[in-house]
């Protein structure tokens, strides 16, 4: 989390990380070059995932388990995060149904759901 | 009693009202009850202000938890303020609604589209009144996803991709929203934003935080259809239904605006946001930049929604430029300018949904002559082209007097000249329409298009009164914009 000269150990152990830079690429790409529209949907959740998976992690206490008073527990992840991220996930889920919703009409109004056929058809016009 | 629960009741009243409105079922209830709470909400937003005003900002507890644990509503002056242009609007659109609603929606759906458009307005006022920045994520997904529907809801079917180009490219604005909030959250472990002000100096100087600001401004600058991140924003208001094209012109880019001017000046503070990182610069030229091509492209445009909404990016643009000096004059220039801006887009827009009631469409060949037959509509639209150019006595020139005021105080005078391009530009493309309107015979006789009805000339003339109003009298708009404006830079931090 430091600035400065980063060793090879510091860069392994904030795999984390990595994986959710990794994540937000791949969804990022798919929106951008995947010309269907579902597709699309589906790199915008992996995106929206990658999100998710940052305010986890960055949440887990070393050694910690879940915050529930037991005996002989004394380090506990934190919770607020997991808690938000739940909110998230649901507006997430429902940033999907609705794109999803949409995509279904769009189908319905040009007979498909290609970007580069539904941009062709406008031009027609 | 009920006064000490203004800052909630913004948010509690639409968003019970939305379920209950799908309950109602039949258009013209749902209109009603839609009517009834819009201006109960706006009677709430300027009973907050005026206590603003008179007591200062406001905390409220939700559900009695106290801050930083708990969430908490914060309405200090620009709060109150936005509040308040978003109520007005929201409450003067409810009426215009009805027969354009009718015209343009299908009966089944009347009722659906006043619940997404209280939703829509909850997400608007929640994104203000609240001082926590989660909570200020959930709220923007609230309004995004009702204003992704309400636009869906338009009758061409470019409405349909139109709508989903904004829920793809509002999703990663928002997603970048929340990777910032996040990271702020890693190194402070505080969400409450003036908790966080206090947290983020001693931590300002790391990687991390940048990158929150960084993710921050991105995110938001989609939000507001900052130049170049503005390609959702002419779409989706050229398609949507007239009264959604003229609620949302009025105030989704203004709360938007107003997202940024909290996270950098409250939660940042200017020193850091716009001292310390270069993001004045940055900015100021995408602004300048917005400014000018914007309007550049507008004059070129055949469909006249889209010209307005092409001129909404170019004033957006005024705007961050004001905000961009971090001096109380830029601030005070900027806030009124998110004023008044609301009033003329706002007049504009619902002048085009009159004229899209009777012609069935806004398209520069369709308008010859219209100035003749439907004389109120135009006498509006004219009036607030003028504001939006900035001719004196109009709302426009108080914007422009102050934001060149304002340049000219950073000795700037450069781009004070480029700011007057700007209005030449606005003024060759509103003379196109007026050109269309006035000097050309009607193509249809007069007795086959009538003047809109009064249900929609009435608010628009509201606005449009207002925009000359506030053109005359500053007393309202300079005197809580300056308050604002110092509130907002004494958090320097």
């Amino acid at each position: 989390m430091s600035g400065g000269g980063a060793n090879v150990v510091d860069v392994l152990g904030l795999y984390n990380y990595w994986i959710v830079i990794l994540l937000m690429m791949i969804g990022f790409y798919i929106v951008i070059a995947r010309p269907n529209l579902v597709k699309k949907i589906v790199g915008l959740f992996i995106f929206q995932t990658s999100v998710f998976i940052l305010y986890i992690s960055m949440a887990k206490v070393r050694g910690g388990t879940a915050p529930i008073l037991v005996e002989g527990v004394h380090t506990y992840s934190n919770p607020l995060p997991h808690v938000l991220i739940l909110t998230a996930i649901v507006v997430g889920v429902a940033t999907t149904a609705l794109a999803l919703a949409l995509v279904v009409r769009i189908e319905e109004a040009y007979g498909t759901a290609n970007e580069d056929e539904i941009r062709a058809q406008e031009e027609d016009l | 009693m009920i006064a000490a629960h203004l800052p909630v009741l913004q948010v509690v009243i639409p968003l019970v009202a939305a379920p209950i409105c799908v309950l109602l079922r039949r258009g013209r209830l749902a209109w009603g009850f839609t009517l009834v709470v819009s201006w109960v909400v706006l009677g709430a937003a300027i009973l907050l202000l005026g206590r603003t005003l008179a007591e200062g900002t406001i905390s409220y507890a939700i559900g009695n938890w106290a801050a930083p644990w708990g969430i908490e509503y914060r309405v200090d002056a620009v709060g109150a303020f936005v509040t308040f242009i978003v109520a007005s609007i929201g409450a003067l659109v409810v009426p215009f609604a009805r027969a354009s609603v009718r015209h343009e929606i299908p009966g089944d759906r009347i009722s659906l589209f006043y619940t997404c458009y209280l939703l829509c307005l909850t997400g608007m006022l929640g994104i203000v009144v609240t001082g926590d920045a989660f909570n200020l994520f959930v709220f923007l997904e609230i309004s995004s996803l009702s204003s992704y529907v309400l636009i869906s809801l338009g009758k061409d079917r470019r409405a349909l991709t139109a709508a989903f180009q904004y829920l793809v490219m509002g999703t990663i604005g928002a997603t970048f929203i929340l990777i910032g909030v996040g990271l702020l959250y890693m190194m402070t472990g505080t969400l409450n934003m003036a908790d966080l002000a206090q947290r983020l100096p001693a931590v300002a100087d790391t990687r991390t935080i940048r990158a929150a600001l960084a993710f921050l401004t991105v995110g938001v600058s989609l939000k507001l259809a900052l130049f170049p991140l503005h390609l959702w924003l002419p779409n989706a208001y050229t398609h949507a239904p007239s009264a959604v094209s003229a609620f949302l012109a009025a105030t989704g880019t203004k709360v938007a605006i107003y997202v940024l001017l909290r996270f950098f000046f409250t939660v940042f503070g200017a020193a850091y946001s716009l001292g310390e990182m270069p993001l004045a610069e940055i900015l100021m030229v995408l602004a300048l930049t917005a400014s000018l091509v914007a309007s550049l492209v507008a004059v070129f445009q055949q469909d006249i929604k889209r010209m307005l909404a092409y001129s909404s990016v170019a004033q957006v643009g005024y705007i961050v430029l004001a905000i961009s000096f971090a001096s109380v004059t830029g601030l005070t220039a900027g806030i009124i300018h998110l004023f008044n801006h609301a009033l003329m887009k706002g007049a504009l827009f619902m002048a085009m949904g009159c004229i899209f009631l009777r012609l069935g469409s806004v398209h520069i060949r369709d308008m010859d002559g219209i100035g003749k037959v439907m004389p109120f509509t135009m006498a509006a639209f004219v009036i607030g082209g003028l504001s939006l150019i900035g001719v004196p006595l109009t709302a426009g020139f108080i914007s422009k007097w102050y934001l060149v005021q304002a340049t000219l105080e950073e000795g700037l005078w450069q781009i004070a000249v480029l700011i007057l391009v700007g209005s030449l530009l606005t003024v060759a493309y509103i003379w196109r329409v007026v050109e269309v309107a006035y000097f050309r015979t009607p193509v249809r006789p007069a007795h086959e298009v009538k003047e809109a009805p009064v249900s929609m000339l009435v608010p628009t003339w509201i606005l449009i009164a207002a925009n000359i109003y506030f053109g005359v009298d500053v007393s309202l708009t300079f005197g809580v914009a300056q308050v604002a404006a110092e509130s907002l830079l004494s958090f320097a931090g």
